[in-house]
């Protein structure tokens, strides 16, 4: 079975998904779904293993040799990312039967898990595959499932949001496609690699750099960056909070990984950073990015949406690392990657907690909340630190690559400028905690508990990995750094 | 056909005039239809010539030889996409509301990425040319190979199903999304669903129609044999589990308008089509974990028999069957949702008046 973990990764959450809903019954179908996660997070720490130990390994659907078939094609970089996105999902998973209780009604929690495995695999499958077309199709079901559960929230306008974000993903997908087109039109394939041998030939066409100005531009909206972040904001503030602490961690990271895919090893590295300004524009958006959204997360009232900000803010760092396409920037990019997944999913889910308890997320329900929840918001705080950047979070670890990675090319303003957002982070930040910790209760809010375990258990596990791996950076400096050599050295 | 084009230069000539003009016919009603239907605020109107400008787009199709694309086109653009958007109407009103802002933003977007694509086509190769690289790499590969490798005459099925299999797998999991996405949000109370006096009312209003009743009952048998033929017969012409699991639903979607959902939902129940959606998938993903488990990869029908292209046959049957399993039964959810949602409304607007 070793040899098939690569297609194991994605089909078991796949087959999981229809399987749920022969089961029917809510609360079995939680314990599956949480089984069925856990055996990917369990997958991909092998598959991790193994290609840290042997290199890059090849898996080809139906048997059919690669152009003329599918092949899933693992290497350092896509394993890093199923461990992220399989351990999120597995933790997030825990908090789920609790958090959806009152933030979804109960006929619909059957479904919620079937959307919610369909979203994992999506997910999983664009990062597996090998395949251009077949990041279209998993990103299709990624993306029609993510619709659906931002739909499932509470408050009306989650509908509206979900349809915004509809609508702006559908023409990011469609970019995406008509660049794939485009591609396959000029070299006959859809397999990556057979793709980036065949691209070099005929990269001074104005096919080729249509196509590539249209897959840029859709993954620039998934991945909301700044000004294409517009989705997001309602997005992640009206959805329901178990399902923002689940795509706050990964669903941008997605993106942002195919974005390093299709720049690095599709187009190829000379190309992507010639044919278009596409240094200077992603580090000024980027910077944009930082400062625009982190100076509106200051103003906000809600609190899911001051971090839904913040987390636009933190893809500005993210792109800040990738354009300045070094060894050391893309290292902090893929750190960033993961150290903010822990850190966003830790914080919504304490979020969920506020919610579940007090039934709002406002800033003025968090006063006196640091007395009456310590625990939840001393995770908040905690994870807050970290969204700073804080010495001994892994915040700092990411941040302090990334101002290596800018040092080392000279570029000083930008460095300095980098330094300034996470100023602003302060701000916001301090605001959560001046209301929690120094305001008093509000009068008629009656005797709010400590959140139950299973939102605690979750929070404080990733609340511990935040910590963890940001004293010991072993894992994922190295994982990181692997992944990143191996783009610049040989590609693909 | 194709072969004599390459052969005879004389006939190259006529066939392209001939083709040129009707291409340009074709494409000149595509724009015409796709600026009335941004004109237009009779929604009723939009939703045909929505589904006229799908069926114009399957007969373009079918002039550039694709003709099983045609008929999915023919069969979702025209067919399915039409029914499920009249029993939108139905629900949200027939005029569209007029707004007052003008979206420049918009325009400007539109104005750029029409000329980006424009522009990515001057360097494309000549539509049809024998040396265009999609000609000359993975596609030979499938043309010489697909009989000996799979042995089914259709390429395209060929090519959809097995060797890229995993796509269409995927796509299957996709409708299956699209199932559940839209069961989960229109998800209608099962306690408010008793409601006989609109089934009342509905009879006696379709009472009215007897000739439409009439029609229909005369035509659904012969669209659901259709619907098994094209199933089954993907493997030697164009059709496939796609186009008849559509083809299925529009039978049975039909029958509901026609006689009322609640009789519709006497002969197929809610949660049998519930299940089907899932079993579509499972029954595909099974057959790719049975060749995992017989020592092939996933969705490897070599293994699947001691012959390797009975096993291809085999694996083919079943997955189409997993697919127009999935397809009919997400169709058919969706317009119970749909117009269950409308029947809860009126109820609630029938108690109102009473």
């Amino acid at each position: 079975m070793i040899a098939h973990l690569p297609i194991l990764q994605v089909i078991v959450p796949l087959i999981a998904a229809p399987l749920c809903l022969i089961l029917r019954r809510a609360h079995l179908v939680w314990l599956f779904a949480l089984f069925a996660s856990g055996i990917a997070f369990l997958t991909s720490i092998l598959l991790l293993q193994q290609v840290m130990d042997t290199g890059t390994i090849v898996y080809e659907l139906g048997g059919w040799e690669a152009p003329w078939g599918i092949e899933y094609r693992i290497d350092k970089l896509n394993a890093f990312l199923l461990l992220i996105i399989t351990m999120i999902s597995t933790v997030v998973l825990m908090a789920a039967k609790k958090g959806i209780e009152k933030e979804i009604s109960s006929e619909k929690h059957t479904l919620f898990y079937v959307l919610y495995l369909l979203s994992l695999t999506g997910m999983l499958g664009i990062v597996a595959t090998g395949d251009a077309f077949n990041v279209f199709v998993f990103l299709e079901i990624s993306s029609l499932s993510a619709y659906a559960l931002i739909a499932l929230g509470n408050d009306r306008r989650a509908l509206w949001a979900a349809y915004q974000y509809l609508i702006m993903g559908t023409i990011g997908a469609t970019f995406i496609l008509i660049g794939i087109g485009m591609m396959y039109q000029m070299t006959g394939t859809l397999n990556m690699e057979d793709l980036s041998r065949r691209l070099p030939e005929i990269s001074q066409t104005r096919t080729v750099f249509a196509a590539f100005a249209f897959v840029i531009v859709g993954i620039c909206l998934k991945l909301a960056l700044f000004p294409l972040h517009l989705w997001l904001p309602n997005a992640y503030s009206y959805a329901p909070s178990i399902v923002t602490a689940f795509f706050a961690a990964t669903a941008t990271k997605v993106a942002i990984y195919l974005l390093i895919r299709f720049t690095f090893s599709v187009f190829g590295l000379t190309f992507s950073f010639t044919t278009l300004p596409l240094q200077t524009l992603f580090i000024v958006l980027g910077l944009l990015g930082i400062f625009v959204a982190s100076t509106t997360a200051i103003y906000q009232q809600n609190v899911k949406r001051l971090f839904a900000y913040s987390s636009i803010a933190q893809i500005g760092y993210m792109i800040v690392g990738f354009s300045i396409s070094s060894v050391t920037g893309l290292t902090a990019t893929l750190l960033h990657v993961f150290n903010h997944a822990l850190m966003k999913s830790a914080l919504f889910l304490a979020l969920g907690a506020v919610m579940y308890r007090v039934g709002s997320v406002d800033l003025k329900h968090f006063h006196g909340l640091g007395r009456q929840m310590p625990l939840t918001m001393a995770a908040i705080v905690v994870g807050g630190l970290s969204l700073i950047g804080v010495p001994l979070t892994v915040g700092f670890v990411s941040k302090w690559y990334l101002l290596l990675a800018l040092i080392e090319q000279g570029w000083w303003p930008v460095a300095v400028l980098v330094l300034l957002g996470s100023l602003l982070a302060i701000i916001y930040v301090w605001r959560i905690v001046e209301a929690a910790y120094f305001k008093p209760p509000l009068a008629n809010t009656g005797d709010i508990k400590e959140a139950p375990l299973q939102y605690l258990i979750p929070i404080w596990i990733l609340i511990l990995a935040n910590i963890y791996f940001g004293i010991d950076t072993r894992l994922t400096v190295s994982v990181a750094q692997a992944a990143s050599q191996s783009l610049f050295g040989v590609g693909l | 056909m194709d072969s004599l084009r390459f052969c005879n230069p004389k006939t190259i000539k006529e066939d392209n005039a001939i083709e040129l003009l009707i291409d340009i016919v074709l494409l000149s009603f595509l724009v015409c239809i796709a600026f009335a239907i941004v004109r237009m605020k009779d929604l009723f109107a939009v939703i045909m010539l929505a589904g006229m400008y799908g069926l114009l787009s399957a007969s373009f199709f079918v002039t550039m030889d694709a003709v099983d694309v045609a008929f999915t086109e023919a069969s979702v653009g025209a067919g399915i996409s039409t029914l499920l958007m009249l029993t939108t109407i139905s629900m949200t009103g027939r005029y569209e509301n007029t707004t007052r802002h003008r979206p420049m933003l918009a325009l400007v977007v539109v104005f750029v990425t029409g000329s980006l694509l424009i522009y990515g086509t001057l360097d494309m190769p000549y539509f049809g040319s024998a040396q265009a690289p999609i000609q000359l790499h993975v596609a030979p590969h499938y043309i010489n190979n697909s009989m000996s490798e799979i042995g089914i005459p259709n390429i395209v099925t060929s090519a959809l199903a097995s060797y890229r299999g995993f796509d269409t797998f995927g796509e299957v999991v996709v409708i299956f999304t699209a199932g559940v996405a839209v069961w989960a949000l229109l998800m209608v109370n099962v306690q408010r669903r008793k409601n006989t006096e609109i089934d009342d009312a509905n009879n006696s209003t379709h009472e009215q129609h007897f000739i439409v009743r009439f029609v229909a009952k005369m035509l659904i048998p012969f669209i659901l044999l259709f619907a098994l033929y094209v199933q089954f017969h993907g493997d030697y012409g164009p059709g496939g589990g796609f186009q008849a699991g559509v083809i299925f639903a529009a039978a049975i979607i039909l029958y509901s308008m026609v006689f009322g959902l609640n009789t519709a939902r006497r002969v197929i129940s809610q949660p049998i089509v519930q299940l089907l959606t899932a079993a579509g998938v499972l029954l595909y993903g099974s057959v790719g974990i049975v060749s995992l488990l017989s020592g092939g990869n996933f969705l490897d029908y070599n293994v699947l028999s001691a012959d390797p292209i009975a096993g291809q046959h085999l694996g083919i049957l079943l997955i189409e069957l997993g697919v127009g399993c999935t397809v009919a039964s997400v169709m058919i959810l969706i317009y119970f949702n749909f117009s269950g949602r409308k029947n809860d409304r009126e109820l609630e607007e029938h108690k109102e008046t009473t």
